[in-house]
């Protein structure tokens, strides 16, 4: 039986794709970051309405305006980010997302249901515990509970392992596996090569907004999906060979940064940067990257271990010390964190080094200094601006790169950490981008740079460090490197470091006695 | 979404828009004062004539327009430097009475006298002030404790603490009726204009505060860092600003500079200490209306203190030779905020047509996928 | 001696501890939401003066107290509509109508300074808790019907907060919007309801002044209490029932700042219901560590969907 059958061409997003997905079946799609994954589901759950095309559900056309709508059909989703009040119980939670609670006492009546519900699946809840107490497996577990609970029949997971140890992950998979023996319908979303391996029946490939195969999992190999996601066989020729690096800028040593809640998000994280290098930092997005680069410059401090800059201690130091150091930031947000949207593009331009010379004088500033400097950044970096007083929330997303580009780059920077700093630009300002990284890494600079795009990390960088849960899983020479290798250390499987002579990040190290 | 029509968030509103808005504002408020007038059976603008003509056109009335829009200004430009650092003091009202408390303890204990004794005062009632700021400031920074709350309970706390001190220790030897300090010596009165009650020095000071605090905010470090905190938190962050030392910097010198009005007006008016009520009506809270139709900006603080200046002394105007409830003048410094704030849409906001037939536009709909692996 | 003297302020605190309890639960709700209302004076001294004139035209308290309540509502419809439908910052438009509703008291009510009102509300006795020996004659004679009804509406909506689906859904707006938007909230309707709910208890609380507790009308005769009342809602960590015990608090100290009066100067001791606040606040931040006490996460947020 045919649960969904989607089609709309036309659509920068989503260009005619056609999706089924059959009762009893979970069904993976896959995809890189804006090949379409999320858009297509929020189609399929009511919150876009395609340009063309329509979905079927049971054979039969439905017109989605909302997720009331979707959830009437019996589409479910868990989304990303939980739509749960932290401070609420799990019973609360649920208790509102249902239409047939009652006015007083709304959560006594979910008891006998919620029980029976999840002894089916196989897991097991506290109703009455607070949600903002649970594990983000535990939380998504409420997720899946209040879609059931909603009645659905088709179940939509976006990215659900990107929050879950591997534990939490096989247990998620066991209750895919009741659910299929129901003949729910559950569509996967997952940029994992191996997860999905291990628990799709079958699986769509997305591409650029189109679907470039849909197939039986039984026979996949990691190889091929992930040549069909990116579309290429091999990854493309480096610029230029690697090169011997000097010695090392940073040294990292058993770091070890703790989350709210005590959980661990690094731990015993070792690893060199050398100068003349950049080393990648791979893995996917919450494995403990955003928190290695706040302790690398200065945003946070480290709650264990020990970081080195050019043999000098520096664990602890904050922004303005590291800065003063010559370590740079191009941090994530660029938006909220790089650049301050309300001032001028000249004003942003020294936004961190406006306590130095030439841009002050003790503690007056030289705006004249700072106009010539803006003038000169503007031209070096084709700056696309009205003026240099213009406010730079008008800049496009490239140009807000380029002016932090200006910025931290320009000084002479002995560590340089970037933070996905492609994300979201347009060719031209990723070639700039890389460009510029690969000028720091020749003057000696060292360079960190964290991305989720393998592609990018196996073109510009001379060794990739993978994280996995707060652990280095693997340091990797770039050039050879195979993506499903890096794809399975990625998902903290260490096989195919297995018998060879790869620096492993220190691992070997600690495991021993 | 409001039928066929969004509200969609405007890039950046230039400083013509603003300007025009804030001007649109005041008209608003204007026309429903006069419609209040009308009310009241005084047809508005023959209402608005005498008004001008009695305190913009005739010398006297000017006077008093300036002499009340002095601790307005002061108060005022402290305030933009507050509110540009998102510090909600609403506490200047306190931070005034304070200012003239310490004041009045210098005029009339310190034995000092002659030329040093006004600038003694002025240097008391701003180190006076400050410190009545420094509590929020030291609780918001180190506690995260809502600085609208303490600051308003502090404003209590000075309304008593001078109650206190005028019936109590300070009490005056000479009373009939209200209760006040004893008068201040002629060196502690601040000379004014010809026969006026302007006392000038206060409005000297207030203009030379003015031009400090935009000097501050446009060509020092610290200003810099004070416009990164109040736009944007987390770049101020990144940028290794320090929270705590700018915050305390700054509200020292907001609550400082309400302070000096304080000073003003125990030395420059009423030469003695006397009933809150008297001493400020409500100036701490006007002052507030300042800085935000100035929109932030130190220098504008002037212009519209003058504004709301006028409005106060239309006020006696009114009651003389319209007959018309004094009352009036808050009702109308309550509007002009009310549509102050019914103007920010419009500077934020841009109402834009929704096309007949929606349809993906390759985003998601919640704007920006937010980062953390989020697809598209 | 000294147990009268402890019953009796306890009675008086009881009647102080009324405008600020009524007005504080209003608050709670509203903050519950999401949305802070700094308008609680201006709604209340709104209230009182329309209460006042209500009931002094009427002849009817009862009546004065419905005005109250009608304009504690009207007022916060204008905050609403500022604050959660044109999405401007909360604090100032609160502010805003405090301002404005002082001057406008200020000014409606010139003509009915001085005269007391004709028919005010009057004691209640309780029957059966009066007979109580000792205690009875002093606590349960001499209050207004309204302390008592305080108590039951602080009861009652802790009650509707926590065990019903609409207290769940009022709490689900303050905490996640976008989660009760996702679960087919109205989350703007459920906002503007608890904001004018909050008006309706603020103008209540100030109608209580004027018609009960000092029958007559002066200019700002909220005297900051409204503030208090703002202060006391996060000091009772948004709880009601905490708030009652809040309320109890500080009509104690206004209280014992009236009868110390021969010992202490009775400005200082009026001044301290306002450091005790400071405190208060202080120490609820202090205990900010424990997630589960704390404000709404939404609170102060404008809510629109797609907006992060």
């Amino acid at each position: 039986m045919r649960a969904v059958t989607k089609r709309f061409p036309g659509v920068v997003a989503n260009d005619a794709v056609d999706l089924t997905v059959r009762r009893g079946e979970v069904h993976a799609l896959l995809g890189e970051n804006g090949a379409g994954k999320t858009t297509l589901v929020h189609i399929l759950y009511g919150l876009q309405a395609p340009d063309e095309g329509a979905v079927l559900l049971r054979g039969r056309e439905v017109r989605l305006r909302s997720p009331r709508d979707a959830k009437a059909a019996g589409i479910g989703l868990v989304a990303q980010h939980f739509h749960l009040a932290r401070r609420h119980t799990v019973a609360e939670n649920l208790a509102l997302a249902l239409s047939d609670t009652p006015m007083l006492f709304p959560t006594r009546a979910l008891h006998g249901r919620v029980e029976a519900l999840a002894r089916r699946y196989g897991f097991e809840v506290d109703l009455h515990a607070r949600v903002g107490a649970l594990s983000p497996g535990e939380q998504q577990r409420v997720e899946i509970l209040k879609a059931l609970l909603q009645g659905a029949e088709l179940l939509i997971l976006d990215e659900p392992t990107s929050v879950l140890t591997p534990q939490e992950a096989d247990r998620l998979f066991a209750v895919l596996d009741v659910m299929k023996a129901e003949g729910k319908g559950v569509i996967f979303i997952s940029h994992k090569l191996g997860e999905v391996l291990a628990v799709a029946d079958r699986v769509t490939v997305l591409r650029g907004g189109k679907v470039v195969a849909s197939r039986d999992a039984a026979g996949a190999t990691a190889a091929e999906l992930a040549t069909l996601m990116v579309g290429r066989a091999v990854s493309r020729g480096r610029a230029d060979a690697a090169r011997p690096a000097g010695r090392a800028r940073l040294s990292v040593r058993d770091l070890r940064v703790v989350g709210p809640r005590g959980e661990p998000r690094l731990d015993g994280v070792t690893f060199d940067v050398r100068g003349g290098e950049i080393l990648g930092v791979a893995g996917v997005a919450g494995n403990g990257q955003a928190e290695l680069a706040q302790v690398l410059t200065g945003l946070r401090a480290p709650d264990g271990g020990q970081v080195r800059l050019d043999d000098v201690d520096v664990g602890g130091l904050g922004v303005r010390d590291l800065f003063a150091r010559g370590v740079v930031h191009i941090p994530e947000d660029r938006n909220e964190t790089g650049v301050v949207g309300a001032m001028r593009v000249s004003e942003n331009l020294v936004l961190r080094r406006h306590r130095e010379a030439p841009f002050a004088k003790g503690r007056l500033l030289d705006w004249r200094e700072v106009g010539r400097h803006a003038d000169g950044a503007i031209r070096d970096y084709a700056i696309a601006t009205s003026s240099r007083d213009a406010v730079t929330r008008q800049l496009s997303g490239g140009n807000v790169q380029k002016v932090i580009l200006a910025r931290e780059l320009g000084g002479k920077p002995g560590l340089v950490v970037a933070s996905h700093p492609t994300y979201g630009l347009d060719v031209a300002a990723t070639e700039l981008t890389h460009r510029l990284l690969r000028e720091q890494r020749d003057r000696g600079a060292a360079v960190l740079l964290v991305s989720e795009d393998l592609d990018e990390l196996m073109d510009l960088a001379d060794r990739i460090l993978v994280l996995f849960r707060g652990t280095v899983t693997g340091i990797v020479d770039a050039v050879g490197a195979q993506r499903e290798a890096l794809g399975l250390l990625m998902a903290g499987d260490r096989t195919p470091l297995a018998g060879d002579d790869v620096d492993d990040g220190g691992a070997a190290r600690r495991d021993a006695p | 979404m409001i039928g066929r029509y969004k509200l969609e968030r405007r890039g950046h509103a230039g400083p013509a828009l603003v300007w025009g808005v804030s001007l649109a504002a005041v008209i608003v408020a204007m026309l429903l004062t006069g419609a209040l007038f009308a009310l009241f059976g005084v047809a508005p603008l023959a209402a608005f004539a005498t008004l001008v003509d009695r305190t913009i056109l005739d010398a006297r009335g000017l006077s008093e327009v300036v002499r009340r829009a002095i601790p307005l200004m002061l108060a005022g430009v402290g305030l933009t430097l507050a509110f540009k650092a998102r510090f909600w003091n609403i506490g200047a009202e306190g931070q005034l009475l304070i200012g003239a408390v310490a004041a009045s303890g210098v005029a009339l204990f310190s034995g000092l006298s002659g030329p040093l004794l006004a600038p003694a005062m002025f240097a008391a009632g701003f180190a006076a002030g400050a410190l009545w700021g420094l509590g929020p400031a030291l609780l918001k920074v180190r506690l995260g404790v809502n600085e609208i709350i303490t600051t308003l309970m502090l404003n209590y706390v000075a309304i008593y603490l001078v109650r206190w001190l005028i019936n109590g220790p300070w009490k005056g030897s000479s009373l009939s009726g209200f209760a006040y300090s004893d008068r201040f010596d002629p060196a502690a009165q601040l000379p004014t204009i010809g026969t006026t009650r302007l006392h000038w020095p206060t409005l000297t000071l207030a203009i030379l505060a003015a031009i400090l605090v935009a000097w501050l905010l446009a060509r020092t470090r610290f200003g810099f860092e004070v416009r990164m905190m109040g736009e944007s938190p987390e770049a101020a962050r990144y940028a290794g600003v320090d929270f705590f030392r700018t915050t305390l910097a700054l509200v020292l010198v907001s609550a400082g500079a309400a302070g000096l009005a304080g000073v003003g007006e125990v030395a420059g008016i009423h030469h003695r200490l006397v009933d809150p009520g008297s001493l400020s009506v409500g100036y701490g809270y006007t002052a507030i209306i300042v800085a935000l139709l100035a929109r932030k900006n130190p220098l504008g603080a002037l212009v519209t203190a003058l504004f709301l200046g006028w409005i106060a002394a239309s006020g006696d105007v009114m009651q003389v030779a319209l007959r018309l409830p004094s009352q009036i003048t808050g009702v109308t410094q309550g509007l002009v905020l009310l549509c102050i704030i019914g103007s920010e849409p419009f500077l934020r906001y841009r109402l834009t047509r929704v096309p007949a037939a929606a349809g993906p536009t390759g985003l998601a709909p919640g704007g920006e996928a937010a980062r953390g692996g989020e697809t598209s | 001696m000294e147990t009268a003297l402890v019953l009796s302020t306890i009675a008086r605190a009881l009647a102080f501890s009324t405008p600020l309890l009524w007005a504080a639960l209003g608050e709670i709700v509203a903050e519950r939401s999401g949305v802070v209302n700094l308008g609680v004076e201006g709604m209340m001294i709104l209230g009182a003066l329309t209460g006042f004139i209500v009931a002094q035209s009427s002849g009817d308290p009862w009546l004065g107290l419905v005005a109250a309540a009608a304009t504690g509502a009207a007022a916060a419809l204008l905050h609403a509509f500022f604050a959660v439908i044109l999405r401007a910052n909360q604090y100032v438009s609160g502010l805003a109508l405090t301002i404005f509703g002082l001057g406008l008291s200020g000014l409606i009510g010139r003509g009915w300074v001085g005269r007391p009102l004709r028919n005010a509300m009057e004691y209640v006795s309780l029957p059966f808790l009066v007979d109580i020996p000792v205690v009875g004659p002093v606590l349960f004679d001499h209050q207004y019907a309204l302390t008592w009804w305080g108590l039951i509406v602080a009861v009652a909506l802790w009650f509707v907060l926590q065990h019903t689906r609409i207290g769940l859904i009022v709490r689900t707006v303050g905490e996640n919007p976008a989660a009760a938007d996702a679960a087919g909230v109205p989350v703007l309707r459920v906002r503007i309801a608890a904001v004018v709910f909050g008006g309706v208890m603020a103008g209540i609380a100030g109608g209580f002044l004027s018609l009960a507790y000092r029958p007559s009308w002066g200019q700002g005769m909220t005297n900051g209490l409204g503030w208090i009342a703002l202060a006391m809602a996060i000091f009772a960590l948004w709880d009601p029932l905490r708030a009652i015990f809040a309320a109890l608090l500080f009509g104690a100290f206004f209280t014992l700042s009236f009868s110390l009066q021969d010992r202490f100067p009775p400005q200082l001791l009026t001044m301290m219901p306002y450091l005790f606040t400071i405190l208060a606040l202080t120490l609820t931040s202090l205990r900010k560590g424990d997630r589960s006490f704390g404000a709404p996460e939404a609170l102060g947020e404008p809510y629109a969907r797609g907006e992060r």
